[in-house]
């Protein structure tokens, strides 16, 4: 008559719906939330779920009830007397607080404010809400997606062609011993012996007959005991599978030379981070290359790129050299979209600013989805170079890069606040851009 | 050999079931308890979380509101602020039970004692269960409400669906029928309804009809097929139940949205006698987990640590921290309930001379059992604890009661646990367990048809305690919307 029903693996989140439910009613209050929050820590952080305060304005669910405080009479029965007896008067508690905790708190309908925790992926929607892929040319992004042929296993069928020999030949043998079949080297070994012997066939009458027994019942179990049978045999399986058909690759540049401190270091790596996020949200695959340059530039992973420092004078135009030479080498323009973000403090030895300029407009911009110069500057610098116009000479060089190319961005950041407001404004939505 | 039926913290299908028929002996033959058929399901902590957020039930139909009460108690459980219960059991037929995947054995034995047999005892007994809710129906009906509202949200867009079901939720409380029998829902009959109503909207549709601004309906409505408990032309006013009112009688609701009410209505009626027995459902339950691991020990079915652990867990379950304790969040209904039925056994057992003054019609008698399956099956919180609170149980929790006049400064001690204040304290106490002297009494007063369609709305105050200000505007505006014209309130004195 009675029923146990394991429900433990039936599926989660039965409340999901309820939770999208909630999470679009208190769009605004969560939508301010977040962005307050994030604007307070650190970007780094952006990728753990986050816990989000928000006032219930909005998501209140009113019900009628009394306010025996504001007017009439009424009795009520508390436990754990101590000292009280009849007639007795207690002091009322201040209104506000000290009333909680009576029966007030039974249907109160809690704080103005609560907390609950939301998702990565919940905020981050929230954070990339407005915002899209700028020009998203799409030069991989196709509607069929493309299938390659992948390794999928072994099977026990297939074409001649797919076989596996080492797995066929390791089963095979392993029936073999199984099976005691006998060895070739045996039944030759008997033979031998029986030729010496058939030298003399009087003598060893007897003892040829049983050798050509022993020899004839060696010979049909090799038969029956075949070298490879149909068993044995494994074929390579191959399944197809579609290729992630968007694919970006993001080229990080940046000088490390002395003039760049830690506090740049910082500010670019949070740049960078943040691209990235997006990225990853809007292809299958992204990878990134780290290109640091002083004089010259090296690909170095991400360690060296971010907390190693190089001694050297400043020539940027050595990192868009070996930005193309990995492009050219590893990523074709067919297969990848390729972003670059270029970070520096705008200072680079006179005149590599014009060859830059030059390798922009021939042989970069012509790849690239987008790319993006962060300039970054301290804050008394920003206040001098408050003006678009006025700058340092890399600054100014790629001013008319950025007039030749809607996909080529520039942007001044002094402090971690002014790296959003950047973002927001870089990957405006398409429209407006 | 051993009589145990574990030993260890672990559990598996096998001891589960083994322990259930052993508890589902004691419970039938020792302590006589009559119960729906048991359904129990094992559950995560996530899906737990699940659960309380629907309302405790396995079905729900979707609103923000159920997504915001998880959002609330998964933060709440993640912070550690709150444990999960260890079960959740649902007054349906077969009778449903929870059990957290983590609960070690002596839990799982302890919840199957309390939720599988206490809480069934009590919904298949107590006479306001049998009489309002129906056992064997709900779950149908949850399936039904949830497919509609869904199908409504499809046909008529989310934010349609979401304006109503927000209103009626804020008028839940005032939505059941307190003293008039409400006609019972049935999913066979509502989908019938439905039928009609589709059939009926084909036939006479018109495409005239849609040249109309919207809002205007077509004049005739659906054809009545049962009149028993549809709109036959006139109000009877006062009415309590102000969602069925807006339901039959509001001029601006299209039928789906009266559906809609209507399923909110059916499900504050169904939730409306849980209200009304808090202290006895809970006081059921953990008496009878406290008698049935009790026995389980007594005859060596479980050994000395899992009693402690059991101990351990029914302590803190039925703890009640004074009102000066910072614990203190009024009166807990496990801790009243499990001591007045401690209680009653005790004094039909050993009586004093005080109880069997205060209880002469059971007192000594020896058949606790008997009056305590009657206590179940007869009385709600209120009646219940007017009739069997006795002196000793008052001295024991130190109930005192206080006066309290909104315009004074101070609280009024009116009585203690002593001799002359036993009566006053047990009435007053008793009153506080009255749903409706707690919950503010409101009746539809007039509705103005013919007229400006003004709908007046009308609070007996109880005593002079008026509604909270604030509130008050915020539902009213509920009401206005489900009503579509000017609604007033006002508020008089009762008595």
């Amino acid at each position: 008559m009675t029923h146990f029903i394991d429900r433990r693996l039936n599926p989660k989140g039965k409340s999901l719906g309820n939770r999208q439910r909630f999470l679009r009613r208190a769009r605004t209050q969560i939508r301010e939330a977040v962005q307050k929050s994030l604007k307070d820590t650190s970007v780094a952080d952006i990728e753990k779920d986050r816990k989000i305060r928000i006032s219930t304005k909005g998501t209140k669910e009113p019900r009628f009830r009394l306010d025996p405080k504001a007017g009439g009479e009424h009795d009520f029965v508390l436990p754990g007397n101590k000292q009280f007896t009849p007639g007795d008067e207690i002091k009322k508690p201040p209104s506000g607080d000290g009333g909680r905790g009576k029966e007030a708190a039974d249907f109160a309908e809690g704080d103005d404010e609560f907390e609950f925790t939301m998702t990565q992926e919940e905020v981050l929607d929230i954070f990339f809400e407005d915002l899209e892929l700028p020009n998203l040319v799409r030069t991989t992004l196709k509607d069929t997606p493309n299938k390659v042929w992948k390794r999928a296993g072994i099977t026990t069928a297939g074409s001649p062609t797919q076989i596996n020999l080492i797995r066929t030949m390791r089963n095979a043998q392993g029936r073999r011993l199984a099976l005691h079949r006998p060895k070739l080297k045996d039944v030759e070994a008997l033979q031998a012996e029986l030729d010496a012997l058939e030298q003399e066939p009087e003598i060893n009458r007897e003892k040829i007959a049983a050798l050509k027994e022993q020899i004839a019942r060696l010979t049909s179990k090799r038969k029956w005991v075949g070298f490879i049978d149909p068993v044995d045999v494994r074929f390579n399986s191959y399944t197809e599978q579609p290729v992630p058909t968007s694919q970006a690759v993001m080229f990080c540049l940046m000088d490390v030379s002395g003039s760049m401190g830690e506090r740049e270091k910082d500010l670019a790596k949070r740049f960078y981070m943040l691209l990235h996020l997006f990225l990853k949200r809007r292809y299958k695959r992204v990878d990134i290359v780290f290109i640091r340059h002083t004089h010259d530039a090296q690909e170095v992973d991400e360690q060296e790129f971010f907390y190693s420092r190089q001694s050297g004078g400043t020539i940027v135009s050595t990192a868009l050299d070996k930005m193309l030479e990995i492009q050219k080498e590893r990523y074709a323009t067919a297969d990848w979209n390729i972003y670059a973000a270029q970070a520096s403090d705008g200072y680079t030895q006179s005149g590599d600013a014009r060859r830059c300029v030059e390798m922009l407009n021939n042989d970069i911009m012509p790849l690239c989805q987008y790319y993006a110069y962060i300039e970054i500057l301290d804050e008394r610098e920003m206040e001098v170079f408050a003006s678009e116009e006025s700058g340092a000479e890399l600054w100014r060089a790629y001013r008319t890069v950025a007039d030749g190319w809607p996909n080529f961005a520039t942007k001044r950041i002094s402090k971690p606040a002014d790296i959003f407001p950047v973002f927001r404004e870089l990957f405006k939505k398409a429209e407006t851009a | 050999m051993s009589n145990l039926l574990f030993s260890e913290a672990e559990w598996d299908f096998a001891t589960l079931d083994r322990t259930l028929k052993a508890i589902e002996e004691i419970a039938l033959k020792d302590l006589k308890l009559d119960v729906y058929p048991n359904q129990i399901e094992v559950i995560s902590s996530e899906q737990m979380l699940d659960a309380y957020s629907s309302l405790a039930m396995p079905l729900m139909y979707n609103h923000w509101s159920f997504g915001k009460l998880f959002a609330r108690e998964e933060a709440m459980y993640r912070a550690g602020y709150s444990a999960l219960a260890y079960e959740i059991v649902i007054n349906s037929s077969p009778c449903i039970s929870y059990l957290l995947e983590e609960n070690t054995m002596t839990m799982q034995a302890l919840v199957m004692a309390h939720a599988a047999f206490g809480h069934n005892h009590f919904f298949k007994n107590n006479y306001l269960f049998r009489q309002w809710t129906n056992a064997e129906g709900i779950l149908d009906y949850l399936a039904f409400a949830k497919k509609y509202v869904a199908a409504c949200e499809e046909k008529y867009g989310r934010d349609e669906v979401e304006a109503v079901l927000d209103s009626a939720h804020a008028l839940m409380d005032q939505g059941v029928f307190r003293y008039r029998r409400p006609p019972r829902p049935s999913r066979e009959r509502t989908l019938e309804k439905l039928r009609a109503r589709a059939q009926y909207e084909e036939e006479s549709y018109n495409e005239l009809w849609r040249t109309l601004p919207a809002g205007i309906e077509p004049p005739a409505t659906a054809p009545t097929i049962d009149t028993e408990d549809d709109y036959t032309g006139d109000m009877k006013l006062p009415e309590e139940n102000i969602l069925y009112f807006l339901e039959k009688h509001s001029p601006s609701l299209k039928a789906w949205q009266r559906e809609t009410l209507r399923i909110v209505r059916n499900l504050a009626q169904y939730f409306y006698p849980q209200k009304q027995t808090k202290v006895m459902n809970e006081g059921c339950a953990s008496f009878v987990h406290h008698a049935i691991m009790n026995l389980l020990y007594d005859r060596g079915m479980i050994n000395e640590g899992s009693l402690l652990e059991f101990m351990h867990s029914h302590t803190s379950v039925v703890f009640q921290p004074e009102f000066d304790d910072r614990r203190y969040y009024g009166i807990n209904p496990y801790a009243l309930g499990f001591g007045m039925m401690t209680d009653i056994k005790r004094i039909a057992m050993e009586p004093t001379a005080e109880d069997r003054e205060w209880f002469p019609a059971f007192a000594g008698n020896g058949d606790w059992v008997g009056v305590l399956k009657d206590a179940w099956a007869n009385y709600r919180d209120e009646s219940f604890i007017e009739q069997f609170l006795s002196p000793k149980l008052m001295r024991d929790f130190r109930f005192f009661s206080l006066f309290d006049k909104s315009d004074e400064s101070t609280y009024k001690v009116s009585a203690i646990h002593d001799e002359t204040g036993y009566r006053r304290v047990r009435q007053l106490l008793a009153r506080q367990y009255d749903v409706s002297l707690n919950e503010p009494n409101i009746q539809v007063k007039s509705a103005d048809l013919k007229g400006n369609r003004r709908l007046i709305l009308e609070h007996k105050m109880h005593r002079g305690v008026p509604l909270d200000g604030k509130t008050r505007e915020l539902v009213l505006a509920h009401v206005e919307r489900l009503w579509g014209h000017d609604v007033g309130l006002s508020e008089i004195d009762a008595d």
